[in-house]
């Protein structure tokens, strides 16, 4: 059966020709914008503004027709991968294909204009969607409260070790360093020494996971708590949990869960039940939203009851007289966002979660894990698998051997599968792997469309390694100069010479 | 219930098959046996997508939007702009909203070209030379800006101006209690922020136009700041582009500021979109992802992020900044938005705000009862003083069908309205908002 779902079978959408920039295209006198007619008097600019503050002369955009315009951003569309176009198995990333219900569940007027300043009775829609989906997500981490306000992970991160920060101003105070795992993401140690802290890292012993003898090694007075990601970066669950959850309390630090991996176990376990204090949800994995070419996301956080006090603010909350409310927790570090975090992106989430419901989001998890072991096992023989054993929702392979053999090289398979209809798999990542390629299917694949990534992978492993480095050869461009990119900073178009 | 997941019973039953497995319960056998839940998720079962659409719908209405119902007169940072058709239906095509980071250049040059043209954008609205991929918001732009001017100057103090957003100065207090950075809060006399000249800053905060909408003296900002050795942080509305002196004019270091005017609805606060750009000899220090031109291996154009490894994946704990996930769909839209309204059509715009907001603040004052808050120039927002507090006046008035601004608070002596005209409101509005103004604050 051919796999038509999740591969895309026109890779080169549109290659082998420059898209001009709108400046290249930009004609002087075209115009695209119109406006309301207003029968306000039309004053001039120096009739309302004194004139040390006007500008001499316009600021420069671009002129352009509206139908130039619209046929631009459109051929960009055909140089761009999407979820929406094929299989996107980048580990960690959770690309999975986010059902269109959640873009038209996000657009509704009754949500899009709505002042986020507007009081507290005219909103009451918005702030009961946040309050019961601050409830769901309590109900899937285990956890007691959460805040919304986090517009993304490493913002989550961040509010995270504020709230540790916070707590142990009250309990003694004078803690300084966060553990980290070896194989976390680059997030977490560079959230750490925002949050004034200081990394510590623990290696992971030979299963892959944290060494809780090194772990112990490092715990003392002076740690404030440990950020660990369950299932971690290779895929695998941190099977001795409770007992790193019992050693950090005995210290009397904080157990921070990042949920970059989360999908991976919803309806299965929770963090609340591992021991976490704090969790961050990626909601723009984990649920629907999708990425956006880099954002928005949301990375909301919860904690447990004892940490609730200090929760960003304020919070939607029902009243006895039915009503919502603003409230801010006693103790609150403050306000995280402008507003109240990606409120749209949490609709779309919100949508996502009604429409799988508790029955379905076990599904998810476990179609996730099905896809992930399918094709590391299909993988087997083709591939290192330095952790070869059950994983969750990715695995972590490698072209180690295939390298000394004959000069392939993770990159190398990463391009070559883009010519292959796929986007490639998360390389060089985590970085206790050599030529790690790290791969996550997502549950929304179906087995043909694994089947077809594994027999791509296959053939890119058999394939010639000269051949190999020259791919991609049918993608929109070639393989990009990204070291002249930074020799030779170009960051607009006004800057070219 | 999973609508989502493709596989079939006989699929499954083949997978697990292939893995050695008898039940998907196997799948988990990494979970030890005390740590899983019992009895599933305490949520309901999965809905239809009728039935979620039309839960989605009801929560919907019991908002009220604005629109002819409720007419906006609100701005505060999150402002009542027209989103052209183009705007919706380009930006938000299904190959930029369900994309990836552009980790792969050679199938995201979408992406990438839409950044690098923003980027160009912005720098030509700001008068600056370099402009990041996209922040969260305006605060956490005013964050990332602060970040810079510490790690540029070595030095720990910020004089904030009193004019900053209020919200925005209040997640600047949040985040530095993680870096120690100290805020110095400077008053606002007259629409004006009075800086102290006894201080060695690390860099002055500003606002322009300010919280109340009046017009800063950039200019005395730009010579405290050369005088103490300080950067000159400027959060900018990108509105007044159209018509005010750019920041870059005034010499600033950083131009910082809130994108949703271009191309977002005012969606209760979120996804907006956190404008940053400076001067080029920062950046090494500019926090997120910048997209730079290059050339492919046939020498073709080609786009890809660059100064890599300034981010957090590389170099971790001695990273600019952790941002990681950006807001790159929602700068997608501003670049649409700002070719649309292309190089006439910003200037347009500016006067039209300029001109409702002149129009609605005579029409006003001239209430017996209502003040001017100050007597600095305004450009499309400003604040006035009332004989009733703001949030009674803000309830009164959305009975009368409209969202009448935002009420000041105690700062400003909480008997303030701040009111923002866009390009939106007619005479026709504006006329009947000042008539029902004047019969609710009796």
């Amino acid at each position: 059966m051919p796999a038509a779902g999740g591969k895309a079978t026109s890779a080169p959408i549109m290659g082998h020709d420059n898209e001009p920039t709108i400046f290249e295209l930009s004609s002087p006198g075209r115009r695209a914008a119109s406006f309301r007619t207003t029968g306000l008097p039309e004053w001039d600019a120096a009739e309302l503004v004194p004139a040390e503050h006007l500008r001499a002369d316009p600021a420069p955009i671009a002129e352009i027709s509206e139908r130039d315009l619209v046929a631009h951003f459109t051929r960009l569309t055909h140089r761009q991968y999407s979820v929406d176009l094929g299989a996107y198995p980048l580990g960690s990333c959770t690309m999975k294909y986010n059902p269109k219900l959640c873009d038209d569940a996000a657009s509704l007027p009754g949500l899009t204009d709505v002042h986020p300043a507007a009081p507290a009775a005219l909103t009451q829609g918005w702030m009961e969607l946040l309050a019961d989906l601050e409830q769901s997500l309590c109900r899937v981490t285990g956890m007691h409260a959460a805040t919304l306000q986090p517009p993304a992970g490493a913002a989550g991160e961040l509010t995270g070790l504020l709230l540790m920060r916070a707590w142990d101003a009250e309990h003694g105070g004078r803690r300084s360093k966060i553990v980290i795992p070896d194989s976390a993401h680059g997030t977490n140690p560079a959230s750490v020494t925002l949050g004034g802290y200081e990394t510590v890292t623990v290696p992971s012993d030979g299963r892959g996971l944290v060494d809780v003898a090194a772990l112990r090694e490092r715990l003392d007075e002076d740690v404030a708590g440990i950020m660990l990601t369950n299932p971690n970066t290779l895929g695998l669950f941190e099977e001795d949990i409770a007992e790193i959850a019992a050693a950090v309390h005995e210290v009397g630090g904080l157990l921070y869960y990042d949920g970059a991996n989360l999908n991976a176990i919803l309806g299965v376990t929770r963090p609340g039940d591992m021991g976490f204090d704090i969790v961050h949800m990626n909601l723009h994995k984990t649920f629907a939203v999708p990425h956006g070419g880099g954002g928005p996301g949301a990375g909301p956080v919860a904690v447990s009851e004892r940490l609730a006090p200090y929760l960003p603010g304020p919070r939607p909350v029902l009243g006895d007289d039915g009503a919502y409310r603003w409230e801010q927790p006693p103790k609150s570090i403050g306000r995280v966002h402008s507003w109240h975090g990606n409120a749209l992106a949490l609709a779309r989430a919100y949508s996502y979660i009604l429409a799988n419901g508790g029955d379905g989001l076990r599904r998810v998890a476990e179609a996730a894990v099905l896809n992930a072991n399918w094709l590391r096992t299909r993988l087997r023989g083709v591939y290192d698998l330095p952790y070869d054993r059950p994983n969750m929702h990715e695995f972590v392979a490698s072209t180690s051997t295939l390298k000394k053999e004959k000069g392939l090289r993770a990159l190398d398979v990463a391009k070559r599968l883009l010519e292959e209809g796929f986007h490639a798999p998360t390389v060089y990542f985590p970085l206790i792997v050599d030529e790690a390629l790290m791969i996550e299917p997502t549950e929304t694949e179906s087995l043909q469309t694994l089947e077809a990534l594994g027999d791509a992978l296959e053939r890119i492993a058999a394939g010639d390694a000269e051949e190999a480095h020259h791919a991609p050869r049918t993608t929109p461009v070639r393989r990009v100069d990204e070291a002249r990119a930074a020799r030779q900073l170009i960051p607009t178009w006004d800057s070219r010479e | 219930m999973g609508h989502y997941v493709p596989h079939t019973d006989a699929e499954i039953a083949e997978m697990l098959a292939f893995l050695g497995m008898s039940s998907l319960d196997d799948l988990f056998a990494s979970v030890p046996e005390a740590l899983r839940l019992a009895g599933g998720l305490d949520l309901q079962n999965g809905l239809s997508e009728p039935d979620t659409l039309a839960t989605m719908e009801r929560l919907a209405d019991r908002n009220r939007r604005t629109g002819r119902e409720l007419v906006c007169f609100a701005g505060g940072g999150a402002y009542d702009h027209e989103v052209p058709s183009t705007v919706r239906r380009v930006a938000f095509r299904s190959e930029f909203v369900t994309a990836y980071t552009p980790y792969q250049p050679e199938v995201a040059q979408g992406v990438l070209q839409a950044l690098f043209e923003y980027q160009t954008l912005l720098c030509r609205l700001t008068g600056m030379e370099v402009a990041n991929a996209s922040l969260y918001d305006g605060a956490s732009a005013c964050v990332e800006a602060v970040n810079l001017a510490v790690a540029a100057t070595g030095r720990q103090t910020v004089l904030l101006s009193d004019g900053v957003n209020p919200l925005w100065r209040e997640v600047l207090h949040t985040f530095a209690a993680g870096t120690g950075h100290e805020y110095v809060a400077c008053d606002v006399t007259n629409g004006v922020t009075r800086w102290p000249d006894d201080a060695e800053p690390a860099a002055l905060l500003v606002q322009y136009p300010n919280y109340l909408g009046c017009l800063e003296d950039l200019a005395a900002a730009r010579q405290l700041a050369d005088k103490t050795g300080a950067l000159l942080l400027v959060a900018f509305d990108p509105v007044a582009a159209g018509l005010l002196r750019s920041p870059g004019e005034f010499r600033a270091d950083v131009v910082v500021g809130e994108g949703q005017p271009f191309g977002t609805p005012l969606s209760f606060g979120g996804p907006y979109l956190g404008l940053f750009t400076c001067k080029r000899e920062h950046v090494r220090r500019l926090p997120g992802r910048l997209v730079g031109e290059t050339v492919d291996a046939d020498g073709r154009r080609a786009y890809v992020t660059t100064l890599r490894t300034r981010e957090q994946d590389i170099r971790r704990e001695k990273a600019s900044s952790n941002v990681c996930t950006n807001q790159t769909l929602i700068a997608v839209a501003c670049a649409v938005q700002l070719a649309w309204l292309g190089t006439a059509g910003l200037q347009e715009l500016a006067l039209r705000c300029a001109r409702g907001t002149r129009y609605a603040h005579d029409a006003l004052l001239a209430i017996d009862g209502v003040e001017p808050l100050n007597g600095a120039p305004i450009f499309r927002e400003f604040a006035v003083a009332t004989p009733t507090p703001g949030d009674v006046i803000v309830e009164r008035m959305a009975e009368e069908g409209f969202l009448a601004g935002i009420p000041l608070g105690s700062e400003y002596g909480d008997r303030g309205l701040l009111i923002s005209v866009t390009e939106r409101r007619t005479r026709d509005e504006i006329d009947a908002y000042a008539a029902a103004f004047e019969k609710v604050i009796r």
